[in-house]
């Protein structure tokens, strides 16, 4: 008799349950959680009153990212809040025996930047952070979504949480990409296509040459925002750029345990004929350069193309207008040209090297235009020292930039770091929701090539002309 | 934490009809700084609610005294975005128990699962009855029957809705999931041992 042909979802999920619950969800055993300052104070806190311990300490890992200031990080904390909950991480971790890289320390960084980059993400896992963007590990073949709060004391107190088995959706892209094409064009182009809910209810596969032919940052771009269109998570399998990526990281597996654990790799791939609930197909060569102009990630489109009439988005008319009335922008207008105040290279969707790499290929021998503000925040400690090592920083301050410290800084703008009420940003983050980078915050995805064109030209601008 | 058990809800409702309410709406990031699980309630739906200086924003559904209960009725794809469960709370803080909508973001329902709102997915006809129906009389009730799954306008349609059977028993008895994984603390140990990570 046959097997039946399996995903490589299939694969990872089923050798992690512990115990299906007849109408109901599957415990689900946790290999690696990450915490951060926000969304775990509070779950240590029920651990506290239910007098429970945590079950494996060495399965967690603390890192200082959302609240972090990015400029003077060696001076206390000014914000008497956000200090306070970087030493409820500190003291939570010490309490219980979890490893914290907090503020100073040189491994510190953006949870979802920092664990992959140590070597503490690995192809097969389960992993599980109180944070949406948690898909980026994904990229490594693992099983990796955000968690809330309740779930982050299950995994503490328990190291599982309950979770109802989503559907699979395969997401194909093939074909090769055009010049000045990223893998947030990418993303921006899939989500543009399916919509901000398209995928709730599944976990996406990414299969197909261009992510074949992608560097890990570029998949991990990719994964992280899996959760932009709704979905669970986002995965791709490993291959011999992810074992390359990972090969000698800190945390990786060193000797034969290397060994063993390439040999268990190797095998999560999904099988001919595997089934999955929904699949789509797309053509590298119909992916521009994108840009968002809505308040949801799924309102973007190709930099050259028009603002969509309200009829040709479907769904809500009211919820359209509303959504375009917050940005100021109308129907049938042109994105290139409009007049950008803000840009933010940064973020766990483009924080990492290959990010700032490509930011400095376009500014490298130009002026930073005079109106905008520019702030450059790379995703870890690691990665700025790599700008600094790679002359990335000289490139930038030439051309009259500030390079600033780790965190997530104006993604979500819970530090300093927030846009001013009514300004444009282009912002290589993921979310451009209603208020999200600061009160009447406007803001516009798109790739870090698309943002430094903004920048030098002080416009909506085409990389492409510039590259 | 504990919370209130769910069997039967009858309520006025807050009709909110507008598409993909984000948690960075239901509570902006700059309120996610505290510590402990209080008065998340006070900035629910903050930018919506308020003018930058605190003034109540007249427009805003929350802030009309036509429009009240424990039952909040959104539009399509409620709770996408982050993870914050802080969103969940400020919803329960803030007095409600049940959100109804035609489609939940996947980790807004779970989170509301956990703490005690019940999400209930309706069909998109059935949801533009409530929504008409509240705007013909504010006082419009619905009544959520948990046991029975099924979502009335009183004095009108209904509908049944889904909910796993796990967690329908959970909501009914106010047990969380915490509480059940500690009683399979034996099993998980025994399956950590084969885990290669």
């Amino acid at each position: 008799m046959s097997k039946t042909p399996a995903a490589l979802f299939d694969k990872v999920w089923d050798s992690h349950v512990v115990r299906h619950i007849e109408d109901g969800p599957d415990v689900l055993f946790i290999d690696r959680h990450f915490i951060h300052e926000v969304t775990s104070p509070v779950a240590f806190l029920g651990l506290e009153s239910r007098g429970l311990k945590v079950m494996f300490p060495e399965k967690t890992f603390a890192t200082a990212d959302h609240n972090t200031p990015t400029i003077n990080q060696h001076l206390p904390v000014q914000d008497p809040l956000s200090a306070n909950q970087l030493k409820a991480l500190e003291t939570n971790s010490a309490k219980y025996g979890i490893s914290h890289w907090g503020l100073g320390n040189p491994k510190n960084g953006i949870v979802h930047v920092v664990g992959p980059e140590n070597g503490i993400t690995l192809p097969g896992m389960t992993i599980v952070c109180g944070d949406s963007h948690t898909s980026t590990h994904g990229a490594f073949g693992a099983i990796a979504f955000g968690i809330g709060t309740s779930e982050v004391e299950m995994v503490l107190s328990s190291q599982c949480i309950m979770q109802p088995r989503p559907k699979k959706m395969r997401i194909k892209v093939n074909g090769k990409l055009g010049k000045g094409i990223v893998p947030k064009d990418v993303v921006l182009y899939i989500i543009s296509k399916l919509t901000a809910a398209g995928a709730t209810g599944y976990f996406v596969e990414f299969a197909g040459d261009v992510f074949e032919n992608m560097s890990m940052e570029g998949r991990m771009t990719v994964c992280n925002m899996s959760i932009e269109m709704g979905a669970r998570g986002g995965m791709i399998a490993p291959d011999e750029t992810t074992f390359n990526y990972i090969k000698g990281r800190e945390k990786a597996p060193k000797g034969e345990a290397w060994d063993k654990a390439l040999a268990y790799w190797k095998t999560l791939k999904t099988e001919e004929g595997a089934f999955f609930d929904k699949e789509y197909d797309f053509a590298a060569s119909d992916i521009e350069p994108m840009i968002t102009y809505g308040t949801n990630p799924g309102l973007g489109i190709g930099i050259t193309k028009k603002i969509p009439t309200a009829a040709e988005i479907g769904g809500s008319k009211a919820s359209y207008e509303k959504s375009l009335g917050y940005m100021d922008f109308h129907e049938q207008e042109s994105m290139l040209g409009k007049k950008v105040d803000y840009v933010f290279i940064g973020s766990c969707t483009n924080g990492r090297i290959e990010d700032f790499r490509a930011f400095a290929s376009v500014i490298k021998g130009r002026k930073k235009a005079d109106h905008v503000t520019a702030w450059i925040v790379p995703g870890s400690h690691i990665v700025e020292q790599q700008i600094r090592e790679e002359g990335i920083l000289d490139i930038l301050l030439d051309a009259g930039f500030q390079l600033r410290q780790p965190g997530c800084s104006a993604c979500l703008a819970m530090n300093d770091d927030k846009i001013p009420a009514g300004k444009y940003a282009v912002s290589t983050s993921n979310r451009n929701f209603e208020g999200r980078q600061g009160p009447g915050a406007r803001t516009m995805l798109a790739s870090p090539l698309v943002a430094a064109a903004a920048a030098v030209t002080g416009f909506v601008t085409d990389p492409r002309e510039l590259i | 934490m504990a919370y209130d058990k769910f069997t039967i809800l009858k309520s006025t409702a807050v009709p909110m009809p507008i598409e993909n309410v984000d948690t960075d709406q239901i509570i902006p990031a700059r309120f996610l700084k505290a510590t402990e699980r209080k008065g998340f309630g006070d900035n629910l739906f903050r930018d919506w609610r308020y003018e930058g200086d605190g003034t109540p924003k007249k427009d805003f559904v929350l802030n009309n005294p036509i429009y009240s209960g424990k039952i909040l009725v959104g539009g399509k794809n409620f709770g996408s975005g982050s993870s914050r469960e802080h969103a969940a709370w400020a919803i329960y803080d803030y007095g409600f128990r049940c959100v109804v909508s035609s489609f939940f973001a996947d980790i807004f329902k779970n989170n509301s699962l956990n703490i005690g709102i019940l999400p209930v997915q309706v069909s998109e006809s059935f949801l533009d009855q409530i929504f008409k129906a509240i705007e013909a009389n504010p006082k419009t009730e619905l009544e959520v029957n948990l046991a029975d799954q099924k979502i009335s306008i009183v004095g009108g349609a209904s509908e049944s809705f889904e909910i796993n059977g796990y967690k329908k028993h959970n909501m009914m008895n106010g047990f969380d999931d915490i509480d059940f994984l500690q009683s399979l603390k034996g099993d998980i140990q025994s399956f950590a041992t084969k885990s290669i990570y």
